[in-house]
């Protein structure tokens, strides 16, 4: 088991450094980096002090061991739009998007393993084409349309929610509705397939055979064997869920992590864009690490592999 | 014989592809879907580009399902009095291209990939995977808005781009069939009668990877389209005064609650698209799974 986390890590950890390598290079492949850095209207003597500052004058290895030494001291830079150390802005950001994400995430996760266990339970019966169907539109749906369609429905017109902005209970409805959209969508589809797999196995006979009740066949026997699949692809849909955040935070103005990128990326503010993949690259080589320790609790068999 | 000796004979013949989509109904509506997008992507530009482009101002934000200033108008216009309607089927084309050209790019760049990782030595194969691990663990959406921030925003860098990120789907996929497939008999026998490497690989594997890899462009092809429609959306994708879907989802963001429509439609069109080329892959899927496939074939008491 060790030797199994071991090398996943490893794993994870070499596409991080593979991942800061390329960033690095990538900005300096394409040109002067202080043109990235600095804004379309900096004048010349800006840009001569900025690049002597942070060594563009430099040959590239000598940055790249400095911009390695600067990682791992946690300084990755000043945001030039806000004159604060680019880390604060990110890690102010952060908060906001894992609750919007983590909350979306367990409700799509609840929701979808009861529309999708159900389904399964008979396979072409009514629910079971209905929900197949709305999930599939669901994960169709693109979200940025269904959420300012959303604003328009029931912030404009029938006036029931916020427009946008953070604030209390109401404020979080038509965020964490869209952002749902995909994960539950594909989520439900998973669910259907694992556990049809599971409900027609043995032990689930076995457990028929013996007398217990349908509702813990399915929800205790079938799945906890689904479960492996449905933790996979969770692990996943969280890494795609960073790329929803973006679309809802931009539409309904929340300071999250996702705004803050379009900002930074809009305003040209490169240090906080770069601190930003960094602090995200690690959050998602965290839970890759966590989705492994997870497996060998749900599953006793992957301990021996 | 009786009917239905017949219909069991073709059972066990085995229905042409084309019968087996009309017993579906949502994939035959799916694929007339596409049918239609394909003939606006061929045709729209050439019959619909003036129309598209012609501004009249008396017409400006015009409200849809009047047929009053001409049936063009039946979508209404746009804030510049521009034919919505012409409009979409305008920017299929764009929306289309980059979608198709990014998964075809994705498919075969990430297909050599995977035969290479799945053949060749491990030492390679290692590197390769290594680098879809980059890819695959971080969202692609942020990777697609760091290239564009470094690159400009055209066409071309957006295809690349969107390629990049579908990469690793493919390239595993493609490993894992081949490390399956070069074990087996006729792989043997291909080496054993003196095939070398490239020769074994495009005559005897490729085409047996090929399958698998059409099935996942049609999903991936739904997913492109989404992630190109929210760069666009975004405003670092497609730039005006080129147009796709999700650039006039943007553009009509401004007027929402004067003329709901200028954003309503293009997203309904882009729905339609990305569900369509679902639903047909669902079709797919069960099509080439042996366990499913008699879901369709069953004969009915209607039709058959």
């Amino acid at each position: 088991m060790g030797h199994f986390l071991g090398q996943r890590a490893l794993h994870s950890g070499v596409a991080l450094l593979g991942l800061i390598i390329a960033v690095f290079f990538l900005v300096r492949m394409t040109g002067d980096p202080t043109d990235l850095y600095l804004p379309i209207d900096a004048s010349l003597e800006t840009r001569k002090e900025f690049a002597q500052k942070h060594g563009f004058d430099q040959p590239a290895t000598t940055q790249f061991v400095v911009f390695l030494k600067d990682i791992l001291a946690g300084d990755l830079g000043y945001s030039l739009r806000k004159q604060r150390p680019a880390m604060e802005l990110v890690l102010q950001a952060y908060p906001t998007t894992l609750k919007l994400a983590g909350v979306a995430m367990s409700l799509s996760i609840f929701l979808a393993i009861i529309v999708g266990a159900v389904a399964a339970y008979r396979p072409g019966g009514v629910f079971d084409r209905i929900s197949t169907t709305a999930s599939l539109a669901g994960a169709s749906a693109p979200d940025f349309w269904v959420a300012i369609t959303g604003i328009l429905l029931f912030a404009v017109t029938f006036r029931w929610l916020p427009t946008s902005g953070v604030g209390g209970f109401s404020h979080w409805i038509l965020p964490i509705g869209v952002l749902m959209l995909r994960p539950f969508g594909l989520m439900v589809q998973v669910v259907r397939a694992s556990m049809m797999g599971a409900l027609s196995s043995a032990y689930v006979k076995t457990a028929r055979a013996k007398g217990v009740g349908e509702p813990v066949v399915i929800f205790v026997h079938a799945l906890r064997n689904a479960c492996l699949s449905i933790v996979t692809v969770a692990g996943d849909l969280a890494v795609g869920l960073i790329n929803g955040a973006v679309i809802v935070e931009t539409v309904f103005g929340w300071p999250g992590v996702g705004k803050l990128m379009i900002d930074s990326v809009i305003q040209r503010d490169f240090p906080t864009v770069q601190a930003i993949i960094m602090v995200t690259a690690t959050a998602i080589f965290l839970m890759n690490v966590l989705i492994d320790l997870l497996y060998v609790a749900l599953d006793p068999r992957i301990r021996h592999q | 014989m009786t009917t239905a000796e017949q219909e069991a004979l073709i059972i066990r013949r085995g229905l042409p592809w084309w019968r087996l989509l009309l017993r579906d109904r949502f994939a035959t509506a799916a694929a007339l879907w596409l049918l239609f997008l394909a003939v606006c992507f061929l045709l729209g530009p050439e019959f619909f580009g003036k129309a598209a482009t012609t501004l009249n101002l008396r017409v400006r934000n015009l409200p849809p399902g009047s047929l009053e200033h001409g049936w063009l108008m039946i979508l209404g216009g746009d804030a510049l009095g521009r034919s919505m309607l012409a409009r979409l089927i305008v920017a299929s084309q764009n929306t289309l291209t980059i979608a198709l050209s990014a998964v075809i790019m994705a498919m075969i760049i990430g297909g050599i990939l995977g035969m290479i990782a799945g053949y060749m030595g491990r030492g390679i194969g290692h590197i390769i995977m290594r680098f879809a691990d980059i890819l695959q663990s971080f969202p692609s959406l942020l990777l697609a808005v760091v290239v564009l921030y470094v690159l400009e925003p055209s066409v071309t860098n957006l295809i690349i781009v969107l390629a990049i990120t579908r990469l690793p789907i493919y390239l595993r996929v493609t490993r894992a069939e081949v490390l399956e497939i070069r074990e087996r008999v006729f792989v043997d026998a291909a080496r054993a009668l003196g095939g070398g490497r490239y020769h074994v690989l495009r005559r005897h594997i490729g085409p047996v990877v090929a399958p698998t890899l059409l099935t996942i462009l049609t999903v991936d092809f739904s997913i492109v389209m989404l992630a190109e429609s929210s760069l666009s959306f975004l405003g670092i994708g497609i730039q005006a005064p080129e147009i796709t879907w999700g650039l006039m989802v943007a553009q009509g963001r401004n007027y929402l609650s004067q003329a709901w429509w200028l954003a309503f439609f293009p997203g309904v069109a882009i729905m339609l698209a990305t569900l369509s080329g679902n639903i047909l892959s669902n079709w797919l899927r069960i099509v080439s799974d042996p366990e499913q496939r008699w879901r369709l074939e069953a004969p009915r008491k209607n039709d058959g």
